[in-house]
C-alpha cells in the first residue's frame, strides 16, 4: 500500500538500514534543489523529505532557518514545490515526502495540496506542527488519495500518544530523538532508543529517527534499533560548505554508515 | 444573539484556536492545562493570587473620568481602567503574577518569555525576581532599540535579554524563538506567554488571569453611573487587554465591544498591523486565528509604531468573537494614536502608552457611531514612559540630537 514502508520494510529484512534524507525546495533556487535532491537519491539517500520554506519555523534551527529563508528571499511559491517534485521525479523515482508546516498547506487548500502531490508524483506527507487530533480533514484525504501521512512521537509524548500516533500515521512514524529543535549534537540521544521502543512496543508502524544525526556512525546506530535514520541539517551544511560535490560526498558518506 | 458567550472554555472557539504545536510540546500543554484547571478550583491559589494581586500588583485599580479629553468628541463621558498604575505599569502584570504561580505549582525554576514593547518582559522578569526564578526574555532586535529603556528594567530585574534577529526582528520571531527554547528545554522551564494567543490553554488562561480587569471595571462602572456602560473600548495587539476588559460583558448584550487595531502607514496600506481588519483565517503559533499572511500561506509583516501591537497574529477568541458580530475591530493609523497619545497627556495629565493611544484614538470613531451622552469605558491598559524615545522624536521633543 505504501511504497516508502516497502522500503524501509526491504532495507531492514536485508539488514542495510534505510537513510532519509531532507532538502528544503528552493535552496538557493528552484532547479538547485532539484539537483540537490537527485543526487542525494542517485548517492545512497533511500527516501527524499522535501521541506517546504515557511515564514515561522519555529520547529527548526538556525541552519534550515536561514536556508529557508534564503529560498523565499529568492522567490519561492508553493506552486514551485509541485515542480520542484516533478523534476525530481524525471530523474529517479526514490520515494518522496513532502515536509510541511500547517500553514502553507491550509492556505494553498489541503484538498488541492494533496491531490497535488500525488499529480506531481510524491508519496505523502509530514507535518510537524499538525497533530492528529487537529488532522481529521488531511487524515481522510490521504485515506481517498493513498498517501503517506507521517506524524510526530517525541520523549515526552504519553503511551496514550505515541500509540495513538504511531497509528495515525501510514509509512513511517517520525520518532523525535532530542528534545531540542533540529541541529547536530554529537552524541545520539539515549532517548531515542526508549522513543523507539515505545513505538514498537504499542503497534506495528515502522519507525523513522530524526533530529541531531550526522555521522555515518549514528546513521548506523540509529538503524540498529529503528527503521531508518533521517537527516537534514547536515546534508543542508554539506552543501553550503562544499556545493553539490560536498552534498555527493556526504551522502555517500551517510550511506556508508548503513549495512 | 448566542448567550453564554463567556462560558467559552477552549481549546476551539467556534473554529478557532486549537493545538497546531509539534507533538514534542504537547505534554508540557497538558501539564500547564491541568495544572491551572487544578488550581483554578483550589481556593487557596485563588486566595493567594487574589493577596498579591492586593498587596504586589496593586489592585482593584481605579476608574478615571476623562472630562476634559471626552469634551473634545463631544457629548461623551470616558472612563479609564488605570492598569496604567499597576506595579510595573501595564495590565501585563494580571496574567504573568498567576502563570508564575503555575510555574511555582509545577516545580519549574526558569521561566521563558516573549516581549514587544518590553512591557511583557518587564513583567516576567518582575515576577521572576519576586519568586526567584530564573528568567530569559526574548525580544526582537528592532524592538530592543524602539524599547530600549524596557530592556535596561528587565536587566536591571536580573533578567537575560536575547535580541532574535531572524524574521522580521519582532514580536512574531521572539514568539518563535521562546517556542524553540521552550521544546528544548520543557522538563525545567515554564513558557510564560504574553497575550491571549498560541495553543490551548494559554487563551482562555491568559483571558481568565487578565478577567479581572473586567470584572472590577463592570462593579465600578454600576457604583460610579449606576448603569452599564454603552459601549467598552481596548487595544489590540494579541488581544489580552481587550479581552481581559471584554470578557465580563460579553454577555450584556447591550454593551457594544470595540477593539482598536494599529493600522499602521493607514489601513489600505501595505504597512499595518490591523490582522482583524484586513487578514484571512490562518495558523501561526499555534492557533487557528485571522492573521496577516500572502497568498502562500507565509506571514506578512506588520508594520506600527507601537511594538507591542506590531504582531501579525491575534488571540482566537476575538476571531471568533469578530465573526459572530458581538465585538466590533477598527484600524487606527500611527499618526492617530501618536495624536491621541498627546492629547491625553494635555487634557488629563496622563500619559498613555502608544499602544494604549490607539484605543484613546477610537474615540473619534465612537463618536460618531454612538447616541449622545453615551458612557465609553476604555482601558488605559499601560503607562507611557517606555515610550519617550519615540514619542520625543515623533514630536520633536529631544532638541537637534
Ligand atoms: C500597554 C500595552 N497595551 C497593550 C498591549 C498589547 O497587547 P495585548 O493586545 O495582548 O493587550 C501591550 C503589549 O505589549 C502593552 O504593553
Amino acid at each position: 500500500m505504501s511504497i516508502t514502508n516497502d522500503v524501509l520494510e526491504r532495507n531492514k529484512e536485508s539488514g542495510r538500514g534505510t537513510l532519509i534524507g531532507y532538502y528544503p525546495a528552493g535552496y538557493p533556487t528552484k532547479q538547485d534543489s532539484i539537483d540537490s535532491l537527485v543526487a542525494m537519491a542517485e548517492n545512497g539517500c533511500d527516501i527524499l523529505e522535501i521541506g517546504v520554506p515557511y515564514s515561522d519555523p519555529a520547529m527548526d534551527g538556525l541552519v534550515i532557518q536561514h536556508a529557508t529563508e534564503e529560498a523565499i528571499a529568492n522567490g519561492f511559491k508553493l506552486r514551485d514545490l509541485f515542480e520542484i517534485i516533478k523534476g525530481v521525479r524525471e530523474k529517479v523515482d526514490t520515494p518522496l515526502l513532502v515536509m510541511s508546516y500547517w500553514n502553507p498547506v491550509l492556505s494553498y487548500g489541503v484538498e488541492k495540496f494533496s491531490e497535488d502531490l500525488v499529480s506531481s508524483g510524491a508519496q505523502g506527507m509530514i507535518t510537524p506542527d499538525l497533530i492528529p487530533d487537529e488532522a481529521s480533514k488531511w487524515i481522510s484525504l490521504s485515506d481517498q488519495l493513498n498517501l503517506d501521512r507521517v506524524f510526530l512521537v517525541a520523549p515526552s509524548s504519553s503511551d496514550a500518544r505515541v500509540e495513538n500516533n504511531s497509528k495515525s500515521s501510514k509509512g513511517f512514524v517520525y520518532s523525535v530523538s532530542t528534545m531540542g529543535i533540529t541541529g547536530e549534537r554529537t552524541e545520539l540521544d539515549r532517548i531515542a532508543r526508549s522513543v523507539v521502543s515505545r513505538v514498537k512496543s504499542l503497534g506495528d508502524t515502522p519507525t523513522c529517527v530524526g533530529v541531531g544525526i550526522s555521522t555515518a556512525d549514528q546513521v548506523r546506530e540509529v538503524n540498529s534499533y529503528a527503521d531508518g535514520a533521517i537527516v537534514g541539517t547536515a546534508f543542508v551544511k554539506a552543501y553550503q560548505q562544499g556545493g553539490l560535490a560536498g552534498l555527493v560526498s556526504k551522502t555517500k558518506e551517510l550511506a556508508g554508515g548503513l549495512g | 444573539m448566542q448567550t453564554n458567550l463567556r462560558s467559552q472554555a477552549g481549546p476551539y472557539f467556534g473554529e478557532f484556536g486549537g493545538r497546531f504545536v509539534a507533538e514534542p510540546l504537547i505534554a508540557a500543554l497538558d501539564e500547564l492545562e491541568a495544572t491551572y484547571l487544578a488550581a483554578k478550583a483550589d481556593p487557596s491559589f485563588v486566595a493567594e493570587l487574589a493577596e498579591l494581586h492586593k498587596t504586589y500588583t496593586g489592585r482593584p485599580s481605579i476608574i478615571t473620568e476623562a472630562q476634559r479629553f471626552a469634551s473634545q468628541f463631544g457629548d461623551m463621558r470616558i472612563f479609564l481602567k488605570r492598569e496604567d498604575l499597576n506595579h510595573t505599569g501595564s495590565h501585563k502584570i494580571n496574567n504573568v503574577m498567576g502563570q508564575a504561580l503555575l510555574a511555582k505549582r509545577m516545580g519549574k525554576k526558569r521561566i521563558i518569555a516573549e516581549t514587544g514593547a518590553g512591557q511583557h518582559g518587564v513583567a516576567s522578569a518582575t515576577a521572576a525576581a519576586y519568586f526567584g526564578l530564573d528568567c530569559v526574555v526574548y525580544m526582537g532586535e528592532v524592538d530592543t532599540e524602539r524599547q530600549a529603556l524596557n530592556v535596561a528594567r528587565m536587566k536591571l530585574l536580573g533578567a537575560q535579554v536575547i535580541p532574535v534577529t531572524t524574521g522580521s526582528r519582532t514580536l512574531k520571531d521572539a514568539i518563535n524563538e521562546a517556542l524553540r527554547d521552550w521544546v528544548a528545554n520543557v522538563d525545567n522551564t515554564h513558557y510564560l506567554l504574553g497575550t491571549v494567543a498560541g495553543p490551548h490553554p494559554f487563551p482562555t488562561m491568559v483571558r481568565d488571569f487578565h478577567s479581572v480587569i473586567g470584572v472590577e471595571a463592570r462593579a465600578q462602572m454600576l457604583e460610579l453611573t449606576g448603569r452599564l456602560p454603552d459601549a467598552v473600548a481596548a487595544c489590540i495587539g494579541g488581544g489580552s487587554n481587550a479581552i481581559g476588559i471584554f470578557h465580563p460583558f460579553l454577555d450584556d448584550q447591550d454593551v457594544a465591544l470595540w477593539g482598536f487595531e494599529a493600522a499602521g502607514d493607514g489601513i489600505d496600506t501595505p504597512k499595518h498591523a490591523a490582522t482583524l481588519s484586513r487578514g484571512r483565517p490562518g495558523v501561526l503559533h499555534g492557533a487557528r486565528s485571522y492573521m496577516l499572511q500572502d497568498e502562500d500561506g507565509q506571514t506578512m509583516e506588520s508594520h506600527s509604531i507601537s511594538a507591542g501591537l506590531d504582531y501579525p497574529g491575534v488571540g482566537p477568541e476575538h476571531s471568533w468573537l469578530k465573526d459572530l458580530g458581538r465585538a466590533n475591530y477598527f484600524g487606527i493609523s500611527d499618526a492617530e494614536a501618536m495624536d491621541a497619545m498627546r492629547l491625553l497627556s494635555r487634557t488629563e495629565g496622563i500619559i498613555p502608552a502608544i499602544e494604549t493611544a490607539h484605543a484613546l484614538a477610537g474615540m473619534k470613531h465612537l463618536s460618531t457611531v454612538l447616541p449622545a451622552g453615551a458612557h465609553i469605558l476604555v482601558n488605559l491598559s499601560g503607562r507611557g514612559d517606555k515610550d519617550m524615545e519615540t514619542a520625543g522624536k515623533y514630536f520633536g521633543l529631544l532638541g537637534d540630537k
